[in-house]
C-alpha cells in the first residue's frame, strides 16, 4: 500500500504540471455565453498535447493511456481555472458506444472531432414517462415505406443535457412493440440538425436550464445508423449505462472546506463563531469523513482498473453519498445564516450564493444518472446479489403494459 | 499509487481466516459470553501466540515478527469479523504500541518480547469515570514513584499484567507503567456491555511505577497512541460490519414473507444497500489510517480520526440493521446478532467514543486549513 506516486507516476504528473503550467486558462471562463468557446477552445488544446483521451487508443485519437494517468491529469487540471466541460458524456458514454458498435469508417468519422471538441453529443435515453425505467422508452422508430431502408424517428425525450449545443446524439427508439418492453429496442446515433429535431430547454427548480425537452417529428434516420441488431438496443444501453455512472460519480458543489471556512467568519450563538458550535462541529465531522471515504474508494477503483480489472457496480455508491451531502450541507449552511440565510443573492450571500446552489440543485443531483432508489437497488442485486423486484413487464407485450397517465 | 494490500499481505488475511474459522467460531466465544467467571478464550490466546500475530508489528530485536503495521491490520480485521474474545486490543494496540511509541530500551527489551510470546497481557488504564479523559477531571496522582488513585474502566484489567496508566506528577499528566500483579493492586471485575470482552475497576496505594515517556507529556503521547490504536481497532470495526452484512444478506435470501424470500422487498434491499455504502466508505478510510500508520506520515491524526469515526459508524449501522433484517429471531440470546452489537458498541468507546474523534477531527481541519 502506498498513497505516493511510483516513479512513473511521478514522471508523468510532472510533465503534466508543466503542461498545464504553461497551457492552462489563466482565469475561469465566466458562466455567460461565451463559456463553450472557452471550453472549445480548452479541450482543443489538451487534444492537441493528446490530453483529451488519455485511456483511448493511439488509433482513435486518444494517448493509450492508463486509467491512473487520467486521474492525474484530472487532478491535475483541477487545480487550474478551467472552463466547465460538455464534451465529457460525448467521450465518456456516447462516442464509447458508438466506437463498440459502429463501423470503422462511422468510428474514424466520429472520434476525431469529439476529442478536439469540435463535435458535442448528447444522451437521449429518458422520456416523460420513464426516467429510471428506460427500457420503457415509447420514441418510435419505424421503417419508411420507400424502400430506402431508411427509419423516421418519433416521440420525446427529457431531461436530455447539452441538447442545445449538441452536434449529435445516441437515440433508444421502440422498434417493436408486439415484443416485451426489452426485446423491441433499438439504438441509433442521430444527427440533432436534422429536420424533425426541435430542442426546448427545461427550466429547472434551480433556476438554470441545463437540461433540455426534445422533440422528434418523423426525423430520418439512415439504417447504418443504427448500433447493434434490431430490437437489441437494451444491450447496446447497458454499454453506455455503464460508463455514465462513473462519469456521474464525481461532487459537485460546495464542500466540507466551503462549509468550514463560512462557519469561521459566521457569528454563531451568543455571537461566537458558529464553527465553535458542537453541533456544527460533529456534522462537518461526518462530511469530511464521508467525502475522504469516497476519495479513498475511488483510488481503490483505480487500482484495480490499473490492473486491469473492470470497474463493477460498486462504484454505484459514489454518488449516493455526494448528491444527499450536497442538499444536507447546502441546507446546513443556509440555516447557519439564520435569517440572513433567505437571501439568495450572489452580491450578499456567502459563496456567491453556492450554498444556495448547492440546496437547490441537490434534489437534481439525486435523480440525475440514477435515483438514489435504483442505485441502491443495483447495489443490493449486482453487488450483494439480492434477487430483482417481482416484475410484471417482463413478458408482456410493451403495448399491453399499463401506462397510467 | 496503490490502494491495496500486497499479494502476501491478502494471504496472511485468508490464513488468518482459516485459523479463527476453526479456533474462534461464535460457540467459543459464547463460552466467554455465558459464563461470567471466563475472562477471555485461554486455549484461544495462546494459539494466537503460537500463530505469531501478538508479535507482527513488533521488530524482531525485541522478539516479534517484525512485519509492519499493514500485517497487523489484516490481522485485526480478522478478529473483528470473528468477534475474538481476547485482549488482543489491550495488549497488542495499547500496551505495545505504547511501548513502542515512548518505551525505554530497558522497557522495551523487558516487555515486547514477553508480549509477543503471550506471556504478558497488557491494559490502558486513563478513565476514572464518566465522561471523556481530560485533564480538568483526572485524579491519579504519582509522587516518589508511587502511584495513587481509581482507574474505571479499564479493558482486560482483571487479567492484564502490566498497564499503561495516566496520571498526574507534579501536577502535570504523564504515562506510567503499572505492574498489576504488585500486591498494592486492587483489582474488581465489571460487569460489562459485551462480556467477551471484560473490564475492571483498578484500585493503586502507593503501587511502584515507571515513567513511560517524558514527564508532564501524557496527554500528547496519549494522543499519538490513540491514534495508532485507532486505526488498528477500525479494522476489527471492518470485519465485524462486512460480517453483519454478509449475515443479513444471508437470512434476506432465506426467510420468507408474504410468499418470497424477504431480500426482494425494496425495504430490505436499501437497507443492505445502505450498509454496504457506509462498509465501503470505512474500509476506505481504515486503508488510509493504515497507510499513514505504516509509513508514520504526518497525516496519521487526521486519518485515524477518519477512520474511527468512519468504521464506528459502520459498525453500530451494520449490527443494528443485522438484527432489524433478522426480524424477533435476531433478538434471541441465541442468534449471534448480539454478540455483533454489543462488540461494536465496546470498539467504539474503548479508545474514546467517536464524539471525541470527530472533536479532534475538526481541531486537526481547522488548524490544517489555517495553515
Amino acid at each position: 500500500m502506498d498513497f505516493n506516486d511510483a516513479p512513473e507516476e511521478a514522471a508523468y504528473r510532472a510533465q503534466v504540471r508543466e503542461w498545464l503550467a504553461a497551457y492552462a486558462p489563466k482565469r475561469a471562463g465566466s458562466q455567460a455565453d461565451d463559456s463553450l468557446a472557452a471550453s472549445r477552445a480548452w479541450q482543443a488544446k489538451k487534444a492537441a498535447a493528446g490530453y483529451a483521451a488519455i485511456t483511448w487508443p493511439k488509433a482513435w485519437g486518444g494517448q493509450g493511456g492508463n486509467p491512473i494517468q487520467q486521474v492525474i491529469f484530472s487532478a491535475e487540471e483541477a487545480r487550474h481555472p478551467i472552463p466547465p466541460n460538455p464534451f465529457q458524456i460525448g467521450l465518456g458514454m456516447c462516442v464509447p458506444t458508438v466506437m463498440t458498435f459502429a463501423d470503422d469508417a462511422t468510428k474514424l468519422r466520429f472520434a476525431g472531432p469529439a476529442i478536439r471538441g469540435e463535435e458535442i453529443w448528447c444522451q437521449l435515453f429518458s422520456e416523460p414517462a420513464g426516467g429510471s425505467d428506460v427500457a420503457g422508452a415509447r420514441t418510435k422508430a419505424v421503417r419508411a415505406d420507400d424502400g430506402s431502408g431508411d427509419w423516421l424517428v418519433t416521440g420525446q425525450k427529457v431531461w436530455t443535457t447539452g441538447a442545445q449545443f449538441a452536434d449529435f446524439g445516441i437515440v433508444i427508439c421502440r422498434t417493436n412493440p408486439d415484443a416485451p418492453k426489452h426485446k423491441g429496442l433499438t439504438m441509433f446515433w442521430i444527427d440533432m440538425r436534422a429536420p424533425g429535431v426541435e430542442v426546448k430547454p427545461i427550466h429547472q427548480m434551480s433556476g438554470g436550464s441545463g437540461f433540455n425537452e426534445v422533440f422528434f417529428t418523423e426525423v430520418r434516420v439512415a439504417d447504418s445508423q443504427r448500433l447493434g441488431a434490431v430490437d437489441d438496443g437494451w444491450k447496446v444501453s447497458l454499454v453506455t449505462l455503464m460508463n455514465e455512472r462513473l462519469a456521474v460519480g464525481g461532487s459537485v458543489g460546495a464542500g466540507w472546506t466551503q462549509f468550514l471556512e463560512a462557519a469561521k467568519s459566521t457569528p454563531g450563538l451568543d455571537g461566537a463563531p458558529a464553527i465553535e458550535d458542537q453541533a456544527l462541529r460533529e456534522r462537518l465531522a461526518d462530511w469530511y469523513v464521508q467525502a475522504e471515504g469516497l476519495k479513498h474508494t475511488r483510488n481503490r477503483t483505480m487500482t484495480a482498473l490499473s490492473r486491469g480489472q473492470t470497474p463493477g457496480p460498486e462504484s454505484s455508491i459514489g454518488k449516493v453519498v455526494s448528491a444527499i451531502q450536497m442538499q444536507e450541507l447546502g441546507a446546513a449552511a443556509i440555516e447557519m445564516l439564520d435569517q440572513f440565510g433567505i437571501i439568495d443573492d450572489p452580491a450578499l450571500a456567502p459563496l456567491k450564493a453556492g450554498f444556495h446552489f448547492s440546496l437547490m440543485f441537490g434534489p437534481g443531483m439525486r435523480i440525475a444518472g440514477g435515483t438514489d432508489e435504483i442505485l441502491k437497488n443495483i447495489i443490493a442485486e449486482r453487488v450483494l446479489g439480492l434477487p430483482g423486484d417481482i416484475r410484471l413487464d417482463k413478458e408482456t407485450a410493451f403495448k399491453d403494459l399499463p401506462t397510467g397517465r | 499509487m496503490n490502494f491495496d494490500f500486497s499479494d502476501e499481505q491478502k494471504s496472511l488475511k485468508s490464513e488468518a481466516r482459516r485459523f479463527l474459522d476453526a479456533n474462534c467460531p461464535t460457540d467459543r466465544v459464547r463460552r466467554v459470553l455465558d459464563d461470567p467467571a471466563v475472562t477471555h478464550d485461554e486455549a484461544l490466546w495462546k494459539a494466537v501466540a503460537a500463530q505469531g500475530w501478538l508479535g507482527a508489528a513488533i521488530p524482531e530485536q525485541f522478539g516479534g515478527l517484525g512485519l509492519g503495521h499493514l500485517e497487523l491490520c489484516a490481522i485485526a480485521e480478522e478478529l473483528g469479523r470473528a468477534v475474538a474474545p481476547i485482549p488482543f486490543a489491550s495488549t497488542v494496540y495499547m500496551l505495545a504500541e505504547g511501548l513502542m511509541l515512548a518505551g525505554d530500551d530497558t522497557q522495551k527489551s523487558d516487555l515486547l518480547p514477553k508480549i509477543a510470546a503471550g506471556e504478558v497481557i497488557g491494559a490502558l488504564a486513563t478513565s476514572e469515570g464518566p465522561g471523556p479523559v481530560s485533564a480538568a477531571t483526572l485524579q491519579a496522582t504519582v509522587a516518589g514513584g508511587r502511584l495513587n488513585g481509581v482507574k474505571l474502566p479499564v479493558t482486560d484489567g482483571d487479567i492484564a499484567h502490566v498497564a499503561i496508566v495516566l496520571a498526574l506528577e507534579d501536577g502535570k499528566p504523564g504515562l506510567f507503567l503499572a505492574d498489576l500483579g504488585h500486591a498494592s493492586v486492587a483489582r474488581e471485575a465489571l460487569k460489562t456491555l459485551d462480556p467477551t470482552r471484560d473490564a475492571a475497576r483498578l484500585t493503586f496505594k502507593d503501587s511502584p511505577v515507571g515513567r513511560l515517556g517524558a514527564p508532564g507529556a501524557g496527554l500528547d503521547l496519549l494522543a499519538q497512541l490513540l491514534d495508532r490504536a485507532a486505526v488498528l481497532l477500525a479494522f476489527e470495526q471492518c470485519g465485524g460490519a462486512d460480517r453483519c452484512l454478509e449475515m443479513a444478506k444471508a437470512y434476506a435470501l432465506e426467510r420468507y414473507a408474504f410468499g418470497r424470500v424477504i431480500g426482494s422487498y425494496q425495504a430490505i434491499k436499501h437497507k443492505l444497500a445502505d450498509i454496504y455504502v457506509k462498509n465501503e466508505l470505512a474500509r476506505s478510510n481504515a486503508y488510509y489510517g493504515a497507510w499513514a500508520l505504516n509509513t508514520d506520515a504526518p497525516e496519521l491524526p487526521v486519518a485515524a480520526s477518519a477512520a474511527r469515526i468512519s468504521a464506528s459508524e459502520a459498525f453500530w449501522f451494520a449490527s443494528k440493521e443485522n438484527i432489524q433484517t433478522h426480524g424477533g429471531i435476531g433478538f434471541t440470546w441465541e442468534m449471534d446478532c448480539h454478540l455483533y452489537y454489543r462488540r461494536s458498541r465496546q470498539l467504539s468507546l474503548v479508545a474514546g467514543a467517536p464524539r471525541l474523534w470527530k472533536e479532534r477531527l475538526v481541531s486537526h481541519l481547522e488548524r490544517r486549513n489555517a495553515a
